[in-house]
Parts: C-alpha cells; sequence; structure tokens
C-alpha cells in the first residue's frame, strides 16, 4: 500500500544521505523524496512516498526513527491529511493546440507562467492523481518537457508534527 | 585557554577515561600523533594493519563495558578500518573511530589519501561525523561517546580534517549532553511487563532465549535470577554465550544452525518464548515458515524497537534496557500470587531430558587423529573453563562455542553478525590490552589465522602473552563441509595449498611455536603452552580434514529438520 511518511530532521550536511542511503540499503521503495527547511532553520522536514506490506512500512518507521539525525517520524496515511504536488509542463502551442492548451489549463486550474511563440509553460498543483491526469488529459505528442517535486503533505486539522 | 584541535582529542579522550587507542599513524593525523608523544595517560597501540585496530579496539569494549577507541589515517586508512566497523556494526558493539582526513580545503579535490569517509561508512555505523569546525571537535566527540555507548550500541566515527587539529579554540569538556533527536528508551513499558508476566505464568512449555544484548546490557546476574526463578530452560545464541552459566542445568546449549539438539527442538516445540536481547537472525530461527508451523506466543525484550517484529511477528514487544525489563519483571514475579504451573513444567523438563539424551555433540573420541572437539575440550579442562576465548570465523568457531563452556559473560569474544575471517587474533590483542593477568586463548584455523598474521609482530611489541590454538585441517573447514553437503564433495578452492610451517613462522615473530599431530599429546601441550605466562604460544594442531559440524540446520530448512551424527 502506498503511505505518505513526514520526517523532522536535524538541518545538517548528510541528513539526506542518511535517509536515501536507509532505504537502498534495505530495499525499500522510495516514489518521492522531498526536503527543505522549515521556520526553524536547524530542522528540515522530508516528505516520502513508498510502498509496502504492512510489516515493511513499520520497519521503515522505526528504521527512520533510528538515524541519529531524526526528530520526529509521522506516517500522514494514518489519518486525515493533504498532499500537493507541483509541476511544471512545457507544452508544444502552436496552430488550433495554443487555444486548447490554454483550455486545458484552466479547466485544471493551471497556470501559464511562460510563453513562446511555439509553447507554453504550465504550472500545476494538485495530488499527484490530478497531475497525472491533466498529463492523460492533454495530446500526448505537445507535451515537450514535464518537472514535478514530488509529494509535500500535512495532516489535517490538529494533526500537527512540531518539536 | 586556547588548545589545538590535537590537543583537544587528546584531552577528549583523557575526560573519557580512555586508557588505551588502538591505532596506525599517517599524514593526516600527524599532529594528533604528536599530541599523543606528549603525555601518557592515553596509551597508544600501534597494530600492522589498521583492520587490526579496529577489531582490537572492538575486543577490548566486548570484554570490558568501556568504548573501544581506534585512530587512523585518511583514505586507505579508512577503507582498511572498514571490515572492523562493520564486524562492529553487525554486533551492536560500542566503538569510536578517530579518521584523519585531508584539510578542509582540500575535500573534494581527489587529494592525496583522500576518501569520502562519511560517504564510505555511513552503511555500517551507528552514526558519524566530519569537523568542519575546531569549535565544534569537543561536542563531537562528547556526542560520539555518548551515541556510541548509549542505546543499541555502535561503532561512530569522528572524521578530522588535518587543519582541524592544527586551528586553535577555547576548551571545554561538556559534562552532560542532550540531543533532541536522539533519546534512547530505558525503562519497559509497565502494561507490556504485565502481559509478558501473565504469559509467562500461563505457559506450559516455556523456553527462554537470548542474544547478545544480555552480555551488552550487562543483564547476565538478572538473567539467571530470572530462570531459577521460574524454573525455565535457557538457550543463548552465538553472541549470547555466557549471558547465562553454561554448567547450570537450566542450559540447553546454543541454538541456531549449529545449535544443540536438544536448544533447538526446545525452541519449536515450546507454546511461551521469552527472546531477550536476541534478534531471530537467519541462522538461529532457520526458516520463519517452518518457525511459525507451531503455534507459540511471543514476548520479546530489545532495547531497539527496530529489532522487534523485524523477522518473526512477536505477541508482546518490550522496548527498554534488558537489565532494567528483567529486573522490573523478577520484582514483579515474585510479588505475584502463584507461579509457573509447576506440573506442566515437569513434563515440559522430562520430554528436554529425552531431547538431551540424544547426546547430539558426541564424536569419535577413540580416532587415532586428533578430533577438533577434543581440543577444544581439553581447552576448557586446561584453562578450568575460566579463559577468554577469541575465535575467527568457521567450523572452529562453531566448535568453541559448542564445546567450551562459558559461565560468566564478555568471555566469548567472535564476530558473530558479519562473520569476519581474521578477527582472532587482533581480538585476542584488544582482551588482552585490557585484561593483562588473563587467560586469553584464540581458538583459529589455518585459513582465518592467515588473514591478519601480521598482528604476530604487534603481540611481540607489547609482549602479549595469548595462547593461539590453530585448529588446523588444511582446508576452510566450513566450506569444504557446505561443498560436502550441498555441491557433490566438489571442493573448489577450499583446500588450504602451501601452508606457512607455523611453528617456524611463530619463531620468526619471536614467538614460540608448536606442532601437534596426535590426540595423546594435546593436553600435555596445552598444559606447557598456558604455563607460559610470558610468552604467546602458537599450537599448530594436526586434525581430522573430514570432521564436520553437527548438528546442522542446512539453509531454507527449520529448526526442528537438524542433521544429526
Amino acid at each position: 500500500m502506498r503511505h505518505i511518511i513526514s520526517v523532522l530532521l536535524e538541518n545538517e550536511a548528510g541528513a539526506l544521505s542518511r535517509v536515501a542511503g536507509l532505504f537502498s540499503a534495505r530495499g525499500y521503495n522510495i516514489e518521492s523524496l522531498t526536503v527543505a527547511p522549515t521556520e526553524d532553520e536547524t530542522l528540515s522536514r522530508m516528505t516520502i512516498v513508498t510502498s509496502g506490506s504492512d510489516d515493511i512500512i513499520e520497519q521503515i518507521n522505526k528504521q527512520l526513527n533510528k538515524l541519529v539525525d531524526v526528530v520526529k517520524v509521522v506516517d500522514l496515511s494514518e489519518g486525515g491529511h493533504i498532499e500537493r504536488e507541483l509541476m511544471l509542463v512545457k507544452v508544444r502551442a502552436v496552430g488550433k493546440d495554443r487555444e486548447e492548451m490554454k483550455r486545458m489549463a484552466d479547466i485544471f486550474r493551471g497556470r501559464i507562467i511562460d510563453v513562446t511563440d511555439k509553447d507554453y509553460t504550465i504550472e500545476l498543483t494538485g495530488p499527484g492523481s490530478k497531475l497525472d491526469a491533466f498529463l492523460k488529459a492533454i495530446d500526448q505528442v505537445a507535451i515537450l518537457e514535464t518537472v514535478r517535486t514530488g509529494a509535500s503533505g500535512i495532516g489535517r486539522g490538529d494533526r500537527i508534527l512540531k518539536v | 585557554m586556547q588548545l589545538s584541535g590535537a590537543e583537544i582529542v587528546v584531552r577528549c579522550l583523557q575526560e573519557e577515561g580512555v586508557d588505551h587507542v588502538f591505532g596506525y599513524p599517517g599524514g593526516a593525523v600527524l599532529f594528533l600523533y604528536d599530541e599523543l608523544f606528549k603525555q601518557d595517560k592515553v596509551k597508544h597501540v600501534l597494530v600492522r594493519h589498521e583492520q587490526a585496530a579496529v577489531h582490537a579496539a572492538d575486543a577490548y569494549a566486548r570484554s570490558t563495558d568501556k568504548v573501544g577507541v581506534a585512530l587512523v589515517t585518511s583514505g586507505p586508512g579508512v577503507t582498511n578500518a572498514i571490515t572492523g566497523i562493520a564486524t562492529a556494526y553487525m554486533d551492536s558493539i560500542p566503538l569510536v573511530i578517530l579518521t584523519g582526513q585531508v584539510p578542509t580545503y582540500a575535500i573534494g579535490e581527489d587529494a592525496f589519501q583522500e576518501c569520502d569517509t562519511v560517504g564510505i561508512t555511513r552503511p555500517c555505523v551507528k552514526h558519524n561525523f566530519l569537523v568542519k569546525d575546531v569549535s565544534d571537535l569537543a561536542l563531537t566527540i562528547k556526542k560520539a561517546f555518548y551515541i556510541a555507548a548509549t542505546g543499541r550500541p555502535g561503532p561512530v566515527v569522528v572524521d578530522i580534517p588535518k587543519d582541524i587539529t592544527a586551528h586553535k579554540a577555547e576548551f571545554a569538556y561538556p559534562k552532560s549532553i542532550a540531543m533532541r533527536s536522539y533519546n534512547p528508551v530505558v525503562k519497559g513499558h509497565a502494561g507490556q511487563i504485565k502481559k509478558a508476566i501473565k504469559l509467562l505464568l500461563e505457559a506450559k512449555r516455556p523456553m527462554i532465549y537470548t542474544g547478545g544484548g544480555v552480555i551488552l546490557g550487562d543483564a547476565s546476574a538478572e538473567l539467571a535470577q530470572l530462570v531459577r526463578l521460574l524454573d525455565f530452560p535457557c538457550t543463548n545464541t552465538l553472541m549470547g554465550l555466557g549471558g547465562f552459566p553454561a554448567t547450570d542445568r537450566h542450559f540447553l546449549g546454543m541454538l541456531g544452525m549449529h545449535g544443540t539438539y536438544e536448544a533447538n527442538m526446545a525452541m519449536q516445540h515450546c507454546d511461551v518464548l521469552l527472546a531477550v536481547g536476541a534478534r531471530f537472525d537467519d541462522r538461529v530461527i532457520g526458516n520463519p515458515k517452518h518457525f511459525f508451523e507451531q503455534p507459540r506466543k511471543i514476548v520479546h525484550i530489545d532495547i531497539d524497537p527496530a529489532s522487534i517484529s523485524k523477522r518473526v511477528k512477536v505477541d508482546v514487544p518490550v522496548v527498554g534496557n534488558v537489565r532494567e525489563v528483567l529486573k522490573e519483571l523478577i520484582r514483579q514475579i515474585e510479588a505475584a500470587r502463584g507461579g509457573p504451573d509447576k506440573e506442566a513444567l515437569k513434563a515440559w523438563w522430562t520430554q528436554i531430558e529425552v531431547w538431551r539424551g540424544r547426546d547430539c555433540l558426541k564424536y569419535d573420541r577413540t580416532s587415532a587423529i586428533i578430533k577438533p572437539q577434543f581440543v577444544i575440550e581439553k581447552l576448557y579442562e586446561v584453562t578450568k573453563g575460566d579463559a577468554f576465548v577469541t575465535s575467527d570465523v568457521g567450523q572452529h568457531q562453531m566448535w568453541a562455542a559448542q564445546f567450551y563452556k562459558f559461565d560468566k559473560p564478555r568471555r566469548w569474544i567472535n564476530s558473530g553478525g558479519l562473520g569476519t575471517m581474521g578477527v582472532g587474533l587482533p581480538y585476542a590483542m584488544g582482551v588482552q590490552m585490557a585484561h593483562p593477568k588473563a587467560t586469553v586463548a584464540c581458538v583459529t584455523g589455518e585459513a582465518s589465522v592467515q588473514m591478519c598474521i601480521q598482528e604476530l609482530s604487534t603481540c611481540k611489541q607489547y609482549r602479549l602473552p595469548v595462547k593461539l590454538v590453530n585448529l588446523n585441517n588444511r582446508y576452510m573447514g566450513m566450506v569444504r563441509q557446505w561443498q560436502e553437503f550441498f555441491h557433490g564433495n566438489r571442493y573448489s578452492e577450499s583446500y588450504m595449498d602451501a601452508l606457512p610451517d607455523f611453528v617456524k613462522l611463530a619463531e620468526a615473530y619471536g614467538h614460540v611455536g608448536m606442532r601437534i599431530e596426535k590426540p595423546a599429546d594435546v593436553e600435555p601441550a596445552l598444559k606447557e603452552a598456558f604455563s607460559r605466562k610470558k610468552d604467546l604460544v602458537f599450537l599448530d594442531f594436526i586434525t581430522d580434514q573430514t570432521e564436520n559440524v553437527f548438528p546442522m540446520v542446512p539453509g531454507g530448512k527449520g529448526l526442528s529438520e537438524m542433521i544429526l551424527v
């Protein structure tokens, strides 16, 4: 099953490689991993999307907690949570495609953030499934380039991850 | 007062009460060696290869309750040390390894003797640090010792660039330390302990299985008290030997791949299992599927939550320091009304005695060729069971584990997790350094001993009177055994050709060598060797080439599917 795990860790050189190394050494999947400093700059927050049986997820949580740099671990999928991902897509926008691309971007509440006479760059945020849906909905041959951040997640309401 | 980084390191070691550092100098650590030279509180032991420095520090830690310390230079110094670090990591041994690094301004430039030490050691350490500012040095070393020794122990690397050892900073050694990201659990959860006691007291066929955690957690006195209080059978893993007295009637011997028939059968057929500081690894429970064909309830005490339910689902996990948890168990069981089910226990012991009667460790005592088991039995007698015994890895290791009865913890020093051939001699050095007056024997084989043989020179320099018991069967015995059982007797590359004359080799290093070829000479030779209190004696026993280790649970099989003699 797919899980989204949030990790608060010391914002120190090498902390990211400890987490990445743990996943590769023990053969766990990483679907995506994002990390950036928090409002407290001594701490980084990481969101890992992974998948595995309940036993594997339990081990992932325990092994993450065992890392000396890790302060807190929460499996967001255990309760209400929101996840968002940012995608930038560069699409060919000439002829009748130009109007169509604009319309599709509007439907998906995307924004065109760069324009040339041949292409648009569209910014889109949402759960990963929405980004997937957008890519499916537009003409495949029109896609020139995509880049995605991977998911960031946060618990709903009073589910707060803080030191 | 302003001190140089090198002075700070040495002062930190003194503050930590470190009396021995095992190491090897080189360019990146010259300032450190200069400071070691100027003082005499911290004694430096010069090895002949960095691998041995870490092994010796590791054995120093295993045989005491202190943190072992090694010091190596950058680049090849570090890569040579990796085997030692990984060995300690797999067995959870508290070590601090100080490594030299090229100057901070040269890092990343492929400088002479540069390697990414933090990157290369990351998968085999509990934690590691690169010190980039001399003012962080003292706190980092304090953290390293704290992390190494607390929680589930392990090796910690502190990588120190050369310019940091020259820079100056104010020195103040922190008295205590708190880390928001690292807070090991000590006390067990009260509710879990209650559940555990209920299961234990209801058991009809109980079993207690303990590992290295009892040794590392200094919990053997509490374990013995609990076993006797409950009158339950007890087995130890390879790493746990000595955690419970081997001569006690409750002891069923070691369990696992080469465990005793009675231990493995009791493990397989028990209805309540108490696991203490052990991790259900593949060499211990065999095939987990087969293990689960028999229903049983499992209570697992361990300091590391990640060790619980990793290979085997348990019913009652108790996370905590094993000694604290065992104390609490004893206190509450003593206070509880009614003890274990005496009738059921009587029937269970009767069954166990039947298994014990199978005499699974028997071997041919009339052989005209020296049997390796016989040598270990005689070693036990001659040393009155009171030696520190180190071993290498292979058949001789298993025979030592089966036939030397360890009554005390920290007496049996071997590489259980990583299974590192070559540890035996440097382990013996580390133990002898920690216990100068003690009897130290290294049970080894002609293949293993050659992997760190250069350390005979270190032993000469420091006059370490260890006794090497070389079970020389001219084969990598365990490899040969597997080839005989599972590869149609094709002994591919397992014959040790062109062996040196070990007697002459020992003599070349300035030691005493003895070659023993007849069973009748085994005991007199051992007696003579151990009476030479000041000499290192290399005893080369020419043993039966065809002898195998029994019982054996073949890979992928269940615990009760042993091959017996």
